[in-house]
């Protein structure tokens, strides 16, 4: 762990997203205790709609009146939990799968590898919005949707490296030894395969932020009055011309965000892969 | 008394994107208790095949065709893949990889996977739980010692890259020792080390073997090693046993023509360089009569006609070869 810290420390934008996702975990943790106007969650003040900001509502305030920097800030936790629900799924679905279609070899190895390229050739934002216009909109649904269109990315990283690694000495050394397949899967293999699956849940998890957002903003996801970045982007839409804050706060929160995530990962895999090392 | 291990008339395909290949055609040999065999052939006889067969680890696609695998008296080849985790591999076989750099799992402590196999196959001494563990580590530790690592105690605590190729390569001939087998088996364990390293390993295993009971399976394609280590050997050739006797005898009075080739290769009796002209025949296609027939100097017409029979020569080696029928 502290050959990673200190290796990430003098990566420069890696650091940069090290800091905004500690602090949109922050945010997420302890949001109620920090937002000027926790209770904005859910209140409404018709009087004091659409303030352009300032000192006491920085980031003005919304449609009915809510402080937009309250619900920028409590956003954070919902966005979190969606990006960590759907990563989760994602990975314990996809992760097992590609397990075990690396190490066997046959129909079952086939037809996994085949229903993953089916489901990866279609845009995950597509087949999201299918599964989730399918199911009735709400939050669960969204993330159902996304955690069902994620897994593949996970198969294949995990199914290439198993591939690789059952053909190895070791594995054969543990046969020799006596273990058993599932021992030499899940204990031997799956250690090993760990890096390139965590980089990819690390950069998943701004990834879905982004289109939990899409799907909140095309009404599928998040319903009001949840404080949902997507949803209040969504809102603001008809109060474009006149209130530019209301929807310039929320997005530069999800733009952010997501760069966090991404910034990082891109940190985490210059580290676990050397090979795919961009020149800076 | 039943030999340790008997290999009969061993038959091993593998099923390629050509055609079914036929790696191990009639493969036999003899390791009697307390006794060292070499294994001997070239690159691609079917010396692996034969010790993955034996282990009942063959590769996807390979498919046993005939033969036995008689260890201890039992067919080693009609065991279910349970029986063989449960009551052969490293309780009563050892193994010894090829590659030391390879064959240890990476991202765990030396000492978790040698424990780990000791956990499930070591035999039930009484002791349960924490105790089990404690005697597992201290047997680990005293054969570290016998095994010449350098600080066994913290050994255990180390990650496979911070040992030597050698070191590692006495790690895991320690792991194949810890649960007691009788029976060791040695796929190439000195082909990737230097020779001062290898020199020394040798003479490490020569002296477990009388210290621990055992007999070893040791596979090579290296004479120099058998000469200085065995006592029995047993050639192959493209997939068949073609001599096999006591090593002195079959050094000193090569019967096959084959052993004979390959012996006049060897750079310390050989003026010059020199090797066996022509290739070995593909498994995909095997020749009638004598595998070694193409290439060898005293072939005669009847020898590309029928498969020449097993015959005993005056050497007292088992040799596959018309000259002695």
């Amino acid at each position: 762990m502290k050959p990673i810290l200190a290796r990430l420390s003098r990566d420069l934008p890696a650091m940069l997203g090290l800091g905004v996702v500690v602090v949109v975990l922050l945010l997420a943790i302890f949001g109620p205790w920090i937002a000027p106007h926790p209770e904005d969650a859910s209140a409404s003040h018709l009087l004091r709609r659409l303030k352009p900001p300032s000192a006491d509502f920085p980031f003005g305030t919304d449609n009915l009146g809510r402080d937009i920097l309250s619900r920028v800030i409590l956003g954070a936790r919902g966005a979190l939990q969606i990006a960590l629900t759907v990563v989760v799924v994602a990975m314990l679905i996809g992760v097992p799968l590609g397990l075990v279609a690396g190490y066997r070899s046959g129909w079952l190895s086939e037809t996994i590898m085949r229903v993953t390229d089916v489901v990866l050739a279609i845009p995950q934002l597509v087949l999201a919005l299918a599964l989730a216009q399918l199911l009735t909109p709400s939050l669960e649904s969204a993330m159902l949707a996304l955690s069902l269109t994620y897994w593949p990315f996970f198969t294949r990283i995990v199914y290439a490296e198993t591939r690789r690694l059952s053909a190895s000495l070791f594995v054969d050394a543990l046969r020799g030894v006596g273990a058993a397949s599932p021992r030499i899967v899940f204990l031997h293999i799956l250690p090993n395969a760990l890096s390139p699956v965590i980089v990819r849940a690390t950069i998943g998890l701004g990834f879905t932020i982004l289109v939990a957002a899409v799907l909140g903003f095309l009404g599928m996801g998040a319903t009001p009055p949840a404080p949902d970045w997507g949803l209040a982007i969504a809102d603001s839409r008809t109060y474009l011309p006149r209130a530019w804050w209301y929807a310039t706060f929320p997005g530069l929160a999800i733009l952010i965000t997501v760069m966090g995530f991404n910034l990082l990962g891109d940190g985490l895999r210059d580290i676990v892969d050397p090979r795919l090392r961009r020149s800076r | 008394m039943i030999p340790l291990l008997k290999v009969d008339s061993l038959k091993v395909s593998i099923r390629t994107d050509d055609g079914t290949a036929r790696v191990l055609d009639d493969v036999g040999l003899t390791l009697e208790r307390g006794r060292i065999l070499g294994v001997v052939g070239e690159s691609g006889c079917g010396k692996s095949t034969l010790i993955r067969a034996i282990m009942g680890i063959l590769p996807k696609g390979a498919s046993v065709d005939a033969g036995h695998v008689w260890f201890e008296g039992e067919n080693l080849l009609v065991f279910s893949e349970a029986e063989l985790n449960g009551r052969i591999r490293s309780s009563r076989i050892g193994f010894i990889p090829q590659d030391p750099l390879l064959a240890l799992n990476p991202v765990f402590k030396v000492g978790t996977q040698l424990l780990e196999a000791m956990r499930w196959h070591a035999p039930d001494d009484g002791t349960r739980g924490r105790e089990r563990r404690r005697r597992h580590v201290e047997r680990l530790v005293g054969l570290l010692r016998r095994m010449q690592v350098p600080d066994p105690e913290t050994a255990l605590e180390r990650y496979p890259h911070q040992f030597s190729g050698g070191q590692r390569q006495r790690l895991l001939i320690a792991a194949s020792l810890a649960c007691a087998p009788t029976l060791v088996i040695a796929d190439e364990p000195t082909t990737a080390l230097d020779v001062t390293t290898q020199h020394q390993i040798l003479l490490l295993l020569r002296e477990l073997v009388g210290e621990f009971g055992l007999s070893l399976l040791f596979v090579t394609h290296d004479f120099g090693v058998v000469a200085e280590l065995c006592d029995d050997l047993c050639v192959i050739y493209a997939g068949q046993t073609v001599e096999a006797g006591p090593v002195q005898a079959v050094l000193q009075a090569p019967a096959h023509p084959y052993t004979r080739a390959l012996l006049a290769c060897h750079p310390d009796r050989a003026a010059s360089f020199v090797g066996i002209p022509g290739r070995v025949p593909s498994p995909l296609a095997r020749p009638a009569g004598c595998q070694f027939a193409a290439r060898c100097g005293e072939a005669e017409p009847r020898c590309r006609e029928a498969s020449p029979p097993q015959a005993r020569a005056r050497s007292g080696a088992d040799v596959r070869c018309v000259q002695y029928a």
